[in-house]
């Protein structure tokens, strides 16, 4: 079998368990990460979702990975007398600079696919089709980029599927023959049919500028089911995200119509409604919230993934990230994650760890 | 610190939820629970079952005749024909019952729109929709069916809106289901069974593969 694909219980963590040297703990919730007299970390202690009991793991080394927000979490509820911030965040950033990818998407269909030959076409619908980001930032009117992600084709039907054919089934002649929008019956049938597959969609996924005062932190007043405080967040998009946004939706017009395409939603970009920039946190690339850096005073760990105040803890996750780039975030978290546990071991086999 | 060596493979997976959804106790029915999670089917998490089963538990939304009526009108909008089945063949109204009470927000427009139509028949042929004849249907269906034709008829707009509303759920329930699928002629879910755009396809549309692309992209293990 091909394993063309990606997930982390299959290329991760079954392969780890395979040479018997990693133990999971199932419904473990951590709550903070413990720390002795010197600021070291000691281990972990969690609350146990099927006794609601506690419990403590202790460890030479530290690696929290718990998704951006959720680690920032961590190491703000993980206060000490030698971490009264929270841990590894003596510089005061932990929680701060979060930002998601900027995300906008228009679709409609191709006329040229309607009634076309049927084959399986599962695998090229989503399309990460590589679009580098093309232009020169100097003549543009905000600066990153972005990249673009391609859909369409003979996808399963799910929810959704033939509704509205009222928008469509008027307007274009179904096997030659043109009809009045709506119907029913065995005619309704065959417009189904006829414009299954002809749907095209492209959404942008760009580089959100990070600044310091779009953050999370610690609610005052709020605990979760397990008493451990949660998370308020404050982020505002600026003025950078939104002219992306409405470069995207130029770009995207513009392709559409040269593929012959009609646009049938999305194409609606105004500045009232930001150009259709998705809210922060709806593209769901959360990261920013521990980054990296050479100065210990406006970053939380180094470029190892360490904690400039607590050399035992590693953040593996997109928490680290000083910036996302205009790619999605998840390879470059998987690259990350293997220089850090590199550089672990090499600092174990010299005994610094 | 207590150690759960026997629950280790069915960590930070699929299992993981199977188990709970089982409501296996730790230590309790772990083989059970591991046969449980490898027979194919859809996998739901915990909460999404609970939510399935709170759905299953409530009363039933349509009462018979308006149930009766939705079959009625499914049947008009997706009878059988050459390729596939009927609506109600393909279970919609119980789909249409499912629905309204999955996204409640379709409850009032449809039990208002059946009654807007069993009115408006009651006006047109002293008889409610389902007891009219089926020419009297078509006839009624006819006139609220295409909103262009409609348009400004201030006696069928709101007929019109219930129409597209259960003609859009007809369509999605009866093109999610097997029956439907198949109509579509959908023919993906095959996992590494892909061999590229057919070669009369790539013909119809003036495009070809390098020798370089079949030999990378389009080959797999069988
Ligand atoms: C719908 C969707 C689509 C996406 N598509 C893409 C894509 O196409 N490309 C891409 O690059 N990225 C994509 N992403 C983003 C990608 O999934 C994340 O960037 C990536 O999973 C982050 O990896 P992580 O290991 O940091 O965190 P996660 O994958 O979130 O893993 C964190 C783990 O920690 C556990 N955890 C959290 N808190 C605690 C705690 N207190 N105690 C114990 N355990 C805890 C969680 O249960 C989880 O298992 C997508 C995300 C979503 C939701």
């Amino acid at each position: 079998m091909a394993k063309a694909d990606f997930s982390s219980p299959n290329v991760l963590i079954y392969p780890a368990l395979k040479t018997g040297k990693l133990e999971v703990i199932a419904d473990a919730m951590a709550r903070e990460v413990i720390t002795d007299d010197n600021g070291k970390a000691t281990g972990v202690s969690y609350v146990s979702k099927e006794d609601m009991l506690e419990y403590q793991v202790d460890g030479r080394v530290v690696i929290l990975a718990a998704s951006a927000c959720e680690t920032a979490r961590l190491l703000l509820n993980s206060k000490s007398q030698r971490h009264p911030n929270g841990l590894a965040n003596s510089s005061n950033v932990v929680g701060k600079y979060l930002q998601d990818s900027n995300g906008t998407a228009m679709g409609g269909y191709l006329p040229e696919l309607f009634g076309r030959k049927r084959y399986n076409e599962d695998g090229v619908g989503g399309m990460h089709v590589y679009t580098p980001w093309w232009l020169d930032n100097k003549k543009l009117d905000f600066p990153r980029g972005y990249h673009i992600e391609y859909w369409g084709g003979f996808g399963q039907p799910a929810y959704g599927f033939g509704m509205g054919m009222q928008g469509i089934n008027g307007k274009y002649a179904v096997n030659g023959k043109k009809k009045e929008a709506g119907g029913y019956g065995a005619s309704l049938k065959e417009d189904q049919r006829y414009f299954y597959g002809a749907n095209v969609g492209m959404a942008g996924r760009g580089e959100a500028v990070a600044f310091e005062h779009n953050k999370c932190e610690i609610d005052p007043n709020t605990v979760d089911k397990y008493g451990i405080p949660v998370l308020r967040f404050d982020v505002t998009q600026s003025d950078h995200e939104i002219k992306q946004a409405k470069h995207m939706k130029e770009t995207f017009r513009e392709m559409m119509h040269n593929m012959g395409a009609v646009i049938t939603w999305g194409d609606d970009g105004t500045p009232e409604n930001k150009y259709g920039l998705d809210k922060p946190g709806y593209i769901i690339h959360e990261a920013g919230t521990a980054r990296m850096g050479d100065n210990a005073k406006t970053s939380a760990l180094n470029k190892w993934s360490q904690a400039h105040d607590c050399n035992n803890l590693f953040c593996v996750d997109g928490s680290q990230f000083t910036s996302q780039a205009d790619k999605n975030i998840t390879w470059t978290i998987l690259a990350l994650s293997m220089r850090a546990s590199e550089y672990i071991i090499d600092e174990m086999k010299k005994q610094n760890l | 610190m207590k150690r759960r060596e026997s629950l280790k493979y069915i960590a930070a997976s699929a299992l993981a939820s199977a188990t709970l959804a089982a409501g296996c106790k730790p230590g309790e029915k772990k083989e059970e629970a591991a046969k449980e999670a490898f027979k194919p089917g859809v996998h739901r998490y915990e909460d999404e079952l609970q939510e399935l089963k709170a759905l299953e538990n409530m009363p039933k939304f349509f009462n018979e005749h308006e149930i009766a009526t939705i079959t009625i009108l499914g049947d008009i909008i997706i009878p059988k024909d050459a390729v596939s089945g009927s609506a109600s063949e393909a279970k919609v109204p119980d789909f249409i019952e499912f629905t309204v009470k999955d996204q409640p927000k379709f409850q009032v427009p449809m039990r208002g729109g059946l009654k807007w139509l069993d009115m408006f028949c009651l006006k047109k042929f002293n008889k409610s929709f389902k007891d009219c004849s089926e020419q009297q249907r078509i006839e009624v269906v006819d006139l609220i069916a295409y909103p262009e034709r409609a348009k400004g008829k201030s006696e069928l707009t709101q007929g019109v809106a219930f129409f597209s509303t259960i003609r859009d759920l007809t369509a999605t329930g009866f093109y999610t289901s097997e029956m439907g699928v198949k109509d579509l002629g959908y023919a993906g879910n095959k996992p590494n069974q892909w061999n590229g755009v057919p070669d009369d396809v790539l013909k119809q549309y003036g495009m070809a593969y390098t020798p370089r692309e079949l030999e990378v992209c389009l080959s797999f293990d069988a």
